[in-house]
């Protein structure tokens, strides 16, 4: 081409981001190296190089990034914060540790709106190769139909996964839907994977059973409760153990949150803020503030019980650890906490969800006992 | 006479001359928690999430020490941010929330918000709320408020002089420092006076209520001084000494307290004025684990000043303690020898 450099871009792997974040450079004309998914590998690679209490999500980046700089990628785009959570400096500290493992790359910071609207348009220009904002535009605008509907489609799965006759065949169904969203680049032709995917979704067999199954809500760290890997596929197993599972947090959440500007807001956050108000009346950074408030949404929703997930050392979620207990207490939900690191284990995990369940059931019979005297 | 209880923990190593002396003026008498022991920091554990880090595991410890004596209030202030687009740790965001769903049974807690990270406008309407409880004459308030910080200028002063946070508050409480005039002029020439000509000079940058309470940080300033060496800490470097190091990074760190250090540490890499670096570091400190992280990264890639990092919690032993200071401070001779 005329003289113009062309960069291989690469990003995080954060549960379907990756899709969203390729459609935008790709119909930008960028070239894309998608981080290969998330193993064993990687969290090892993540793990050798990172400080060692750094949080979780760190370590899986810095993975992620070694992984995609060895398949040839030299850009890599990460997003950045104003604090106080730790995300908001994780660019930085990666920044170092590659640089220091010798690799030749550059790495820029998407930094939010508030901190500077012009860095940050600057920077998207830069990567979309200059084109016009339209064009810019244009491919952010695709990319976060995506991201809705996959959302969509994933709360789907999670409503059918409890009765499925066979176990593992919602998650394959959830696959196959999410692999042709993948493909999809236009507003129609997203339109129609989605309606697509859901009727996948939806036509998975199912059991005929009059048992209402336990509904189990997720707060927590987004990127814990977003990444599958990182939470060791909790949603799965819960909805294979019989369990509806609502998560609280998605992609679609987050990205408004931070990356647009607070008209465009999601509407739940005062009435998240409201219901936190009487155990926590401050943001504390992070999702400490969510997990707090939807919990008690939750418990007012009647759910049976609440996970709350989080990475290792977790400074906003610490401090929503140490007020959920009171929460439970005082609204009678149950409520079980995961903090996980690369030393989590599966067979430890089951064995605390399983016991968790027994509780639940006992006391939806106990209830139950209680509604019949 | 009210009392106000006040934790001997966090912040109050950064602030305490400034409260005591705002509720003095109020009429109010200020009671401490004991100095931290094996006993404070067992209660605070107790109550605490395990993840916690050591530090505000033990001021949960302090406040159950003040619920022990007979005081009228409680004293947990909330510093969300001392500065523009700057931020503490979120754990003191959430402060007071830990405390009140964590303990029962408390005195009433006196609060107070404190968040200047974008506008300063609400601030003195809180505290002219929090002096309300005391007078109802604002004038007075304002008084108050007006010599308090005079206090903590006069504290920070102190600090720029050479003394540690811990020498100075406990003079307050037995009046052993006198009073030196600080030369504005020249801020090192204060810290000469101070020294002890011909010895090592060592850094110990860290958190000041980590390494000023004697118990957690097992008294690292006596050990160091004891070895033969003059100590030189993130207090006694003036703010714009900080930022200079500071500007060192490619982007602006937004914690108050990680900023000190990793400005400091920087600063001093570039002054190279002294003769090596203990960073201290609690176990399961958010901030510090990527602070801690840049800093070693840095100065391993200059090779110019040693470091030594050294990560504390409640299970530290101090023998093992000793023994890195003791090999540490050996290796920083010998350098010094050899150079």
């Amino acid at each position: 081409m005329d003289g113009e450099i062309t960069v291989k871009i690469t990003f995080p792997h954060m549960g379907n981001l990756w899709i969203a974040l390729n459609t935008i450079f790709e119909e930008l004309g960028a070239e894309v190296v998608v981080p290969p998914p998330i193993t064993k590998k990687t969290i090892t690679l993540g793990v050798r190089h990172s400080p060692e209490f750094a949080c979780f999500p760190l370590k899986v980046n810095v993975g992620n990034f070694i992984e995609a700089l060895e398949t040839g990628a030299d850009t890599i785009i990460m997003a950045g914060g104003t604090g106080p959570c730790r995300f908001g400096y994780y660019a930085e500290v990666q920044r170092e540790i590659l640089q220091d493992l010798g690799y030749d790359f550059e790495i820029v910071t998407l930094e939010p709106p508030q901190g500077s609207l012009l860095g940050l348009a600057a920077n998207i220009k830069r990567l979309a190769n200059y084109k016009s904002w339209n064009e810019i535009y244009r491919a952010f605008k695709i990319a976060w139909q995506q991201i809705n509907a996959l959302d969509i489609m994933h709360a789907a799965s999670l409503k059918v996964r409890p009765y499925e006759e066979q176990k593992g065949a919602t998650s394959k169904a959830y696959e196959k839907a999410v692999s042709l969203m993948v493909e999809a680049r236009n507003t129609d032709s997203i339109a129609e994977s989605l309606s697509q995917g859901l009727q996948i979704i939806e036509s998975v067999s199912r059991v005929n059973s009059s048992r209402k199954p336990l509904k189990i809500g997720i707060v927590g760290e987004i990127y814990m409760v977003v990444e599958p890997y990182a939470n060791m596929e909790i949603e799965k197993t819960l909805g294979e153990m019989g369990v509806e599972v609502h998560r609280s947090i998605y992609l679609g959440h987050w990205i408004k949150e931070h990356l647009l500007p607070k008209l465009f807001g999601p509407g739940d956050v005062e009435e998240i803020k409201k219901a936190a108000f009487k155990y926590l009346n401050h943001f504390v950074g992070g999702h400490g503030l969510e997990s707090v408030g939807r919990t008690i949404l939750y418990a007012q929703d009647n759910y049976d019980g609440v996970i709350h997930i989080l990475p290792f050392t977790c400074t906003p979620e610490i401090v929503a650890q140490s007020i959920l207990p009171e929460v439970s207490r005082d609204y009678q939900i149950p409520l079980l906490s995961f903090s996980m690191d690369e030393h989590s284990g599966q067979a430890g995990i089951i064995t605390r969800l399983e016991a968790f369940m027994d509780l639940l059931e006992q006391k939806r019979e106990k209830e139950k006992l209680l509604g019949a005297v | 006479m009210t009392t106000i209880g006040i934790p001997r923990s966090l912040l109050y190593y950064n602030y305490f001359p400034a409260w005591k002396c705002f509720f003095e003026e109020l009429g109010a008498e200020v009671v401490l928690s004991d100095k931290t022991t094996k006993n404070i920091l067992d209660s605070g554990v107790k109550v605490a999430v395990d993840e916690t880090c050591l530090p505000v595991k033990l001021f949960y410890g302090h406040v159950q020490n003040l619920k022990e004596k007979n005081i009228d209030y409680l004293f947990i202030p909330r510093v969300v941010s001392v500065e523009k687009k700057e931020y503490l740790c979120p754990k003191f965001l959430g402060l007071p929330n830990m405390v009140l769903n964590l303990m029962k049974d408390l005195p009433p807690v006196l609060h107070l918000d404190i968040d200047i990270s974008k506008k300063n406008k609400g601030f003195y309407r809180k505290i002219y709320k929090l002096g309300k409880l005391f007078t109802p004459n604002p004038l007075k308030t304002a008084v108050a408020f007006k010599k308090a910080l005079k206090k903590l200028s006069e504290y920070q002063q102190q600090l720029l002089m050479g003394y540690t946070p811990m020498e100075y508050l406990d003079s307050l409480e037995n009046g052993s420092i006198s009073k030196q005039k600080y030369d504005f002029k020249d801020s090192k020439k204060n810290l000469d006076k101070r020294e002890v000509p011909q010895k090592l000079k060592i850094a110990v940058l860290g958190h000041s209520y980590n390494l000023n309470d004697s118990y957690i940080s097992m008294d690292i300033y006596k050990k160091l001084r004891d070895m033969g060496a003059n100590i030189l800490t993130t207090e006694m470097l003036s703010q714009s000494d900080q930022e200079k190091g500071a500007s060192n990074l490619k982007k602006d760190i937004f914690w108050t307290f990680g900023k000190d250090i990793i400005g400091s540490a920087y600063y001093l890499l570039d002054q190279q004025m002294v003769d090596g670096v203990v960073l201290v570091v609690s176990f399961g400190c958010g901030p510090d684990s990527l602070v801690g992280e840049m800093i070693e990264r840095t100065f391993k890639r200059k090779r110019t000043l040693p470091l030594l990092f050294l990560t504390l919690d409640e299970h530290s032993g101090e023998a093992g303690v000793l023994t890195r200071l003791e090999a540490f401070v050996d290796m920083v001779r010998l350098n010094k020898k050899t150079a």
